[in-house]
């Protein structure tokens, strides 16, 4: 078992520094917040490395406080851009659906290997493209539930909205993401009638 | 009876609740009959399956073709750990 002295900071930029920002970019899609992440990870990990106690490695510890921080930057941007009510009316695929609410254009095949998608360095960048044309709680509802397996009751704590409301708010992540998938990624013709 | 659009809506819910049993049975019915909405179910599905592998791969620690910290940062972040 480690124990606080066998900490070494003076390496971590070097060892973990690309590993944190990865996984900050990942869920802030913003290199200088993701740069800032890292750099506050950093110091709140010298701060209390009293409280490292050696029964997780070096680098859990480490993704651990970034993760804190990370919901605290979800926190802040939820507080200073609140959802209007009006933001959550519109179906982001009002515009396929006739009168009554049936598919005009239905969502298309989506053709290859859809299982493999995960290992395509370009699907990433154009996964993190569509993500990042979401309004910023849209994309951390998103991020929170769907990359992070986070329950309702938790997401709405940090995002301050109900669960109706993140009900809808994720309703809509996803509709959009699947569309800006669908015409980036898949890019095929829609299939007609229904 | 559900329209589509009803059916995108709780199809996303149901990955997030487990729907009264009412509106479940109303979406299963309207999946078995309608092939839009059901491949709009399995998309749904596919990318929550891909988000989470993609995680996964790109967190890996000595993931050697993933992005890093500009040298810029890098030299800031040591600085700033030079004088807390």
């Amino acid at each position: 078992m480690a124990n606080p002295a066998n900490l070494d900071p003076s390496v971590w930029v070097d060892r973990y520094g690309d590993y944190l920002f990865r996984y900050a970019m990942l869920r802030l899609r913003d290199r200088p917040a993701a740069e800032d992440m890292v750099q506050e990870t950093f110091l709140a990990a010298l701060k209390d490395r009293g409280t490292f106690s050696g029964d997780s490695s070096e680098a859990t510890w480490l993704v651990g406080i970034l993760k804190h921080k990370i919901a605290d930057h979800y926190r802040r941007q939820a507080r200073e851009a609140p959802l209007e009510g009006g933001d959550l009316r519109e179906h982001p695929d009002a515009g396929h659906f006739d009168g009554v609410g049936h598919w005009t254009t239905g969502p298309a095949e989506w053709g290859g290997n859809p299982a493999d998608l995960y290992r395509q360095g370009e699907f990433l960048d154009q996964f993190r493209k569509c993500l990042s044309g979401l309004s910023p709680n849209h994309a951390n509802a998103f991020t929170l539930r769907e990359m992070e397996g986070l329950g309702t009751a938790e997401i709405c704590k940090v995002l301050g909205v109900s669960e109706t409301n993140l009900w809808v708010i994720l309703h809509r992540a996803r509709a959009l993401l699947r569309r800006c998938l669908e015409t980036r990624w898949f890019g095929t013709a829609a299939g007609k009638g229904s | 009876m559900l329209s589509c659009k009803d059916v995108t809506k709780l199809v996303s819910e149901s990955m997030d609740r487990s729907l009264p049993f009412g509106k479940r049975i109303g979406v299963r019915l309207h999946l078995l009959m309608c092939k839009f909405c059901a491949r709009y179910e399995r998309q749904l599905l596919l990318i929550r399956e891909t988000v989470r592998r993609l995680a996964v791969s790109v967190e890996a620690p000595g993931e050697p073709s993933g992005e890093t910290v500009s040298v810029e940062a890098k030299e800031r972040i040591r600085n700033a750990m030079k004088n807390p």
